[in-house]
């Protein structure tokens, strides 16, 4: 409470200076609020929520003076929402942070948000929505010597919650432009080269009575991108010290990662492929933590990004633990008044993804069953945990008429992905998806939406189909009602309907939506982590708002 | 009780979203100077978000979102004619991470959108522009001001979007 004051003081204060016109000043924010009334209904496996009333909320406030910013966020869960991480309690200010910057020199003191390359060895960000957030609370430099390149060091313990996470993470970063560096050598020169490398390194005291932990652990890595015309690429290693902890059951086996994509991308034409490879690379601040709480790097899916509800019902991320995985694409765009393209054009992208564990075997000594030692056997894949093929076609019939077509076909090992287990438990899923999605706009500004879809498969909880209607009657608001319909289970009594009915208004940078109904219960991936979510029955309301 | 008081709370928000019927009044102050980064992987500051004194229209997108999509593309049809009578430049900002980074290139191209298209990959703009959801748009006008902003894309914003910039240019006042 004292540090809110604190803060609003100083807001309140930094006014009586805004007189003074030539430099820019201004205050600024977001709010959302997201509450839910809960249903008892067993029926659908809906937990019992005693509080009835469960809600998440936020507000950033932001105050910029030509290069001086600061800011808080105060969140607040009386208590978390179903669904979300339930160490979410209570109400605080996890960020707040002072920032200067002038054009060599970038301070800040509190929190930030980082990332190094892609973010392998280091990537601090925040998911507001699904909240992911994994801030860094201490010091931050950037600096920019000369023209080309920017260093930049940081120190700070991560936030877990509304506390921080035990162990200290350091971490420096350079960035190198050539062009911009050998300026009158390279700065016409049709190939562009940027190069970076980084080291973190984490400090946790050791608390084991049995095992020999490292207290310091130290990542390094280093990246390239080269850009030439049409042509791109993007190519990173890392490489990480032992670091036992309870996600890798306690290896000692030091850890590496690669990612290589390039892209190929002219007016109406794509290409894009990728490879990834992983091994033991789960990076925290803290050994004991699990779920996606101090995660220091990020490595996200090579998956496609699906939208539709049934082509996300099984979704992927990168086990940390070992992979190997690759991503292609092509993207066509037939044009205006062509044959196939008709009078409006029609786009069309072919997309194909899949994910193996590495060849391993496990080398610990029969009697220590505490710890998983292994070694790669070769660079084969290994098991296989996931594959996508799809191809998704976009076209306009006419001025009033468009339509997006979506064939998925995917493969799905759930022991692995969701359970974290090499135990079969559960056989592996395999599932073919069909969306239509058809948008009528009867006048300028009005419009509707239908989408169809199905999932079929023999595993898990068998066929799916979805029907929805999104009503725009004016560009304001919008009726939208939803049900997926689990017409295929095996278990006749749990042919459910999860409907579901959303109203939503929106003015400006205001969005008000209310929505009655079921949520069937989902598998959700936030910070390379699947879990699954339970199913709810209720009324839930959104009020989201900046200024 | 608890139900009771959901209702309220409820009631009372919504009844406060359309009391914003006089005009949300957006004073928004000039564009946050952060580094974002370019198709080539370079580094830009977003100080150098000019259009000769003509107004710029920033779009916050991502290659999943497909409103975000659908707005780029349905401005599409008409930009040549927005550029022809009113100077107006769109600038797309992408939020996409590493995950699909590399589709913001190969989506921008393949659709043919002559915008100015940056990456937002560490999310600084987002953050310094308030941004809660993505499609999220601001117009700039020409001194460099934020004078409007919008959240979501239904069919046929475009329409309304275009009016302000004519507005913008008229010395008018703008829609909400």
């Amino acid at each position: 409470m004292k540090k809110l004051l604190f803060c609003l003081g100083l807001l309140v204060s930094t006014f009586s200076y805004s007189q003074i016109k030539d430099i820019v000043e201004s205050i600024h924010g977001n709010f959302q609020i997201d509450a839910q009334y809960y249903n008892k209904d067993t029926s659908i496996g809906a937990p019992i929520v005693p509080q009835k009333v469960l809600s998440n909320g936020f507000g950033n406030i932001n105050y910029i003076r030509g290069g001086f910013s600061a800011g808080i966020r105060y969140e607040s869960y009386n208590p978390v929402m179903q669904g979300f991480d339930p160490r979410y309690q209570g109400s605080g200010i996890p960020y707040k942070y002072a920032r200067y910057k002038n054009k060599k020199l970038d301070i800040t003191a509190g929190n930030f948000y980082d990332q190094f390359g892609s973010g392998m060895i280091l990537r601090v960000y925040e998911e507001r929505g699904l909240l992911y957030d994994n801030t860094m609370d201490g010091f931050r430099a950037i600096y920019n010597p000369i023209r080309g390149i920017t260093l930049k060091g940081m120190i700070g313990h991560q936030r877990t919650f509304f506390s921080l996470s035990p162990g200290v993470v350091r971490a420096g970063d350079i960035d190198i432009s050539l062009n911009e560096l050998l300026d009158s050598l390279w700065a016409n020169k049709k190939t562009k080269i940027t190069i970076g490398g980084s080291f973190v390194s984490k400090y946790q005291s050791s608390q084991s009575p049995t095992l020999n932990e490292p207290e310091n652990v130290g990542c390094g890595g280093g990246r390239v991108t080269v850009s030439r015309g049409n042509f791109n690429i993007y190519a990173e290693y890392a490489n990480k010290i032992n670091d036992p902890a309870y996600v890798n059951k306690y290896s000692y086996k030091n850890g590496q990662g690669a990612y290589l994509t390039t892209s190929y991308a002219v007016n109406g034409f794509s290409a894009m492929l990728a490879g990834k490879y992983v091994d033991n690379m789960g990076f925290r601040s803290d050994r004991d933590q699990t779920l996606n709480a101090a995660m220091i790097n990020y490595m996200p899916a090579l998956t496609k990004y699906h939208t539709y509800l049934m082509a996300t019902f099984y979704p992927y991320a990168t086990q940390p633990n070992g992979e190997m995985a690759a991503q292609g694409e092509v993207q066509y765009k037939f044009k205006r008044g062509s044959k196939i393209g008709g009078k409006y054009g029609m786009e069309v992208a072919a997309n194909a993804s899949m994910a193996y564990g590495i060849d391993s075997v496990n080398i610990a000594p029969q009697n220590d069953d505490r710890q998983y030692h292994y070694k790669v056997r070769s660079f084969k894949p290994g098991e296989k945990y996931f594959h996508d093929f799809n191809i998704e076609i976009n076209k306009k019939f006419s001025k009033k008429i468009k339509g997006t077509f979506l064939y998925s076909n995917q493969y799905y090992n759930k022991n692995i992905i969701v359970e974290n287990s090499s135990v079969k438990e559960f056989a592996n899923i395999k599932t073919n998806i069909f969306v239509v999605d058809v948008t009528y706009k009867y006048k300028p500004t009005s419009s509707i939406r239908f989408e169809g879809e199905t999932m079929q498969t023999k595993q898990d909880k068998g066929a799916w189909l979805v029907g929805m209607v999104e009503w725009w009657p004016q560009s304001n608001f919008f009726l939208a009602v939803l049900d997926q319909w689990n017409y295929g289970n095996a278990d006749q009594s749990k042919r459910f309907h999860y409907y579901l009915v959303n109203i939503g208004f929106i003015r400006d940078a205001v969005r008000i939506t209310l929505s009655y109904g079921k949520q069937r219960q989902g598998i959700f991936c936030v910070g390379g982590v699947c879990r699954t979510v339970p199913a709810s029955d209720g009324v839930s309301l959104t009020v989201s708002t900046s200024f | 009780m608890k139900k009771v008081t959901f209702s309220i709370i409820v009631i009372a928000l919504c009844s406060m979203a359309f009391k914003f019927d006089g005009g949300f009044i957006f004073d928004g102050g000039k564009i946050p100077v952060v580094t974002i980064k370019n198709l080539d992987g370079s580094k830009v500051s977003t100080s150098t978000f000019t259009n000769n004194g003509k107004p710029i229209i920033i779009s916050f997108w991502a290659t999943w979102c497909k409103p975000c999509k659908k707005e780029l593309d349905n401005i599409l049809d008409d930009y040549a004619d927005w550029q022809k009578e009113t100077g107006v430049k769109i600038i797309a900002v992408s939020i996409d991470d590493a995950r699909t980074m590399p589709k913001v290139i190969t989506d921008a191209k393949t659709k043919g959108w002559p915008y100015e298209v940056y990456i937002d990959d560490n999310q600084d703009f987002k953050r310094a522009m308030n941004v809660n959801a993505v499609p999220h748009t601001f117009i700039i006008d020409g001194k460099g001001e934020i004078v409007w902003s919008h959240n979501s894309y239904a069919e046929g914003d475009e329409i309304y979007l275009y009016e302000n910039i004519k507005h913008l240019i008229k010395g008018e006042k703008l829609e909400h």
